[in-house]
């Protein structure tokens, strides 16, 4: 089927200003939009630039807006888009480097910010640690993300502050304040309780609708909002 | 720009990142990747990584030797698979002290589930040795190991795409790597440099591999006058989801799934009576092909079913939650209900930079380290996996050899002073990316991409023949040829990826002649080497590994080297 691509571009050694171009590619139902925009850079316009790499949702590398949602490209495919035009930019909160790559260290240093890593000093037993399914699944939902700042990247609040560390890494904050094997739950808790932690998330639900891993982001955010509010985790 | 490290690692995978954590408790290590680390290629990985813990059944490591040196159609080198099996132990109790979240057993422990190939008591029945985290266990992996190196504040380099290796004579001084984000290219002075930069599947029309995974650590050492070894060895995992050819787990099949075909018959019943579904892949991979060629795939087409239907839902939700997601996701199947199509799908490669079990480069058939080079995980050919890998074993690869390379550069690196750089020594690079740009050729590189997928798949994949070897030659040559003719559109500093596609179609085409050649001098049928005219294993002539090496006139030269066997003589394999 003929689809229409409407492509944000933006290259600083070439242009003052983003702009839009425009696409028309022949393109299968079952394929990823990913495969579209591949098609168009390796047959059409060798200049448009994006990351990807597995091509099946689980690197992170492609995630952009498509038709005003943040998604990955490569989980979704052509046939569950509306008929159409297809729109496609850049995340949006993050500078854009060229076309639809943006600038990702800021998140990594967002996140880095959070210490998500395991905190534990006491010297770990001969085998492996003891721990119950029970708490084990305590924190197996944010143990799934991928870190492809979809969430962060759909927050108006992020949006209106790039300082605000960002549902991603709240999320990995999570992913180790909930493991009974971790000891750090209250200095991290600390750096969430700051000004530009948990608080200023309003529950807006973008990065939970949004996470191409299913996470419920929100719900994790409550979660840290009640650890801080009642030590309890 | 100059940059000045102990050491520097390229590739940000969970070899790199392994090597990584324990190279800089002492050295000043720079890892530098093509991607952010957690894009890497590990993050795929699904079912497990093996270990005898004997959590829920006795195990035992050498039970794990065994199984290994078998599944490598006896092709592995003992020695190396004897630290593999007997380090795991300790090595995936590591992981979980770092934080690997593991999922458990009822009383708390690591939990494990079958794999293809692994067994207990020299192969008396399938045993439960792969430690998994859900079907998620290498992003778990990777996510840990790049937490670790985060907590030691390890210096990245990301988006820097590595396209030389800086060699004067046989001392490796560093590597020459272009800032993406720039286009600025950088020189890497180092006492020591690591290659972690994982497979080469993309060279393949149907893979479970990364874009990423274009072979560049391979091609560019072996432009240096590194040999590859094994590079005939190509594994295709049995189930790769229809046309897509994205991974489904063979945890899947250890959870109980089924392969069947168009009348409804679980064929492996026919090719592996004792341990069925569970073969390993290269046999499976085999029947699969078998069974479509007799007309019994799916439809008369290219694939069978991966039948889950008769297991606990419930089960199958929390164990293979990301194949259902993908089946669903990609195909509209949903695996409660209703099969999964499959077919085998570019998934490994056993072959790679020769290496001994300390990670240093072996430049030689009579293994002489190369000063200052090593190499660690899927690109490296250690070989523990021989000419065919079992399930597991390549995560289980990338944190054994991982942490040995590490902790031997680190040790390497105390001995030495930094020497000179030869002069100019990123000229290559530059000259490389100018002519690319400047280029006013009329090849296209899509259409070379995709004539060489296509014909890799024709006639590099689970069967292999004289005729379909010397095919693909010439059709490599005539690819070469074109690939000086290419041009791209992208002219510009700013991450040009333009020019980095015509840099990695360059390394696809390079080491696919390695394969090709290496496949070609070897008649015999071996592992996943099979060939349809030579269906026998040789033993006398052919237990012994390939080493190609790039001469100055384009030619390959093929030297061979013998296997190492210690414990297990080679013996009919049957399952």
């Amino acid at each position: 089927m003929e689809v229409t691509f409407k492509i944000k571009r933006f290259n600083p050694e070439t242009d003052t200003e983003p702009y839009w171009q425009e696409y028309q590619v022949d393109v299968e139902p079952k394929e990823r939009v990913l495969d579209a925009l591949l098609h168009i850079k390796r047959t059409m316009d060798g200049t448009l630039t994006l990351r990807f790499s597995c091509a099946h949702g689980v690197c992170g590398s492609d995630g952009m807006v498509i038709n005003g949602i943040n998604r990955l490209a490569c989980q979704i495919l052509m046939q569950d888009l509306p008929t159409g035009p297809v729109k496609i930019e850049p995340l949006k909160g993050f500078q854009v480097i060229k076309d639809l790559i943006v600038d990702f260290d800021p998140f990594f240093d967002h996140l880095e910010t959070v210490k998500p890593y395991l905190i534990n000093d006491e010297l770990p037993p001969s085998r492996e640690r003891q721990q119950s399914v029970k708490e084990r699944d305590r924190f197996d939902e944010t143990t799934k993300c991928i870190l492809c700042g979809i969430c962060t990247t759909a927050c108006p609040s992020f949006w209106a502050n790039g300082e605000y560390l960002g549902p991603a890494a709240f999320v990995n904050a999570h992913r180790f304040i909930f493991d009974s094997r971790d000891k750090g739950a209250q200095e991290r808790l600390e750096i969430l309780n700051d000004k530009d932690g948990v608080w200023r998330c309003h529950t807006i639900f973008n990065c939970t609708d949004a996470c191409p891993r299913e996470i419920n982001v929100t719900q994790a955010i409550a979660e840290l909002k009640n650890a801080i509010t009642f030590q309890q985790f | 720009m100059v940059h000045k490290y102990d050491v520097v690692i390229v590739g940000a995978g969970g070899a790199g990142l392994r090597a990584a954590l324990e190279a800089s408790r002492t050295a000043d290590v720079a890892v530098l990747s093509k991607l952010y680390p957690v894009r890497s290629h590990t993050g795929a990985a699904q079912g497990g990584i093996s270990a005898s813990l004997g959590n829920l059944e006795e195990d035992r490591w050498d039970w794990h030797m065994y199984d290994t040196v078998k599944g490598s159609d006896y092709l592995g080198d003992q020695d190396a698979i004897e630290i593999l099996t007997r380090d795991a132990v300790d090595a995936i109790i590591e992981m979980e002290h770092f934080g690997l979240p593991f999922s458990r057993t009822e009383d708390g422990k690591i939990a494990q589930r079958p794999f293809g190939g692994h067994t207990s008591n020299f192969g008396e029945k399938a045993v439960r040795r792969a430690c998994y985290s859900a079907d998620r266990t290498g992003h778990m992996i990777l996510h840990t190991l790049f937490e670790q190196c985060m907590k030691q504040n390890v210096r990245f380099y990301n988006e820097f795409h590595v396209a030389d290796l800086i060699m004067d004579g046989d001392v490796c001084k560093g590597v020459v790597a272009i800032e993406i984000k720039t286009g600025e290219v950088h020189v890497f002075q180092a006492k020591a440099v690591l290659f972690a930069t994982g497979g080469y599947g993309r060279a393949f029309k149907i893979t479970s591999n990364a874009h990423a995974y274009t072979g560049d650590g391979m091609a560019i050492v072996f432009r240096r006058g590194i040999p590859l070894e094994d590079m005939e060895f190509v594994q295709f995992h049995p189930t790769g989801l229809w046309r897509l050819g994205v991974l489904v787990t063979e945890g899947a099949r250890g959870e109980g799934g089924i392969l069947r075909n168009n009348d409804g018959e679980r064929f492996m019943e026919r090719y592996a009576p004792s341990i069925k579904d569970l073969a390993p892949r290269d046999m499976v991979s085999r029947a699969i092909y078998d069974e479509v060629r007799a007309g019994r795939g799916i439809n008369g087409q290219d694939y069978v079913h991966l039948d889950l239907t008769h297991l606990d839902p419930d089960q199958l939700e929390e164990k293979l939650p990301d194949v259902l997601f993908f089946a669903r996701t990609y195909l509209g199947v949903n695996p409660l209900v209703e099969p999964i199509p499959v077919q085998p799908t570019c998934h490994y490669a056993m072959g790679g930079i020769p290496t001994n079990v300390d990670g240093q480069v072996v430049g030689d058939a009579d293994n002489t380290p190369v000063p200052g080079l090593y190499a660690a995980g899927e690109t490296a050919c250690v070989s523990v996996h021989g000419a065919n890998r079992l399930g597991t074993n390549s995560l289980l690869d990338l944190i054994v050899f991982g942490r040995r390379a590490g902790k031997h550069i680190a040790e390497f690196v105390r001995d030495v002073d930094y020497t000179d750089l030869p002069e100019d020594p990123d000229h290559t690079v530059r000259d490389r990316i100018r002519r690319i740009k400047e280029s006013e050729g009329t090849e296209s590189m899509e259409e070379i991409r995709t004539e060489l997928r296509n014909n890799m798949m024709d006639n590099v994949s689970v069967y292999r023949s004289e005729e379909s070897l010397t095919k693909m030659k010439d059709i490599l040559a005539d690819l070469q040829s074109r690939y000086q003719h290419i041009a791209v559109m992208d002219k510009g500093a700013l991450f040009n990826t333009d020019v980095l596609d015509a840099l990695e179609l360059g390394y696809l085409l390079e080491f696919s002649t390695a394969m090709v050649e290496s496949a070609l001098a070897r008649q015999e049928s071996r592992g996943a080497h099979y060939r349809e005219d030579f269906q026998d294993r040789d033993d006398v002539n052919f237990l012994k590994h390939t080493l190609a090496f790039l001469k100055e006139d384009g030619s390959i030269e093929l030297d061979y080297k013998p296997v190492s066997i210690t414990r297990f003589q080679p013996k009919e394999r049957k399952y």
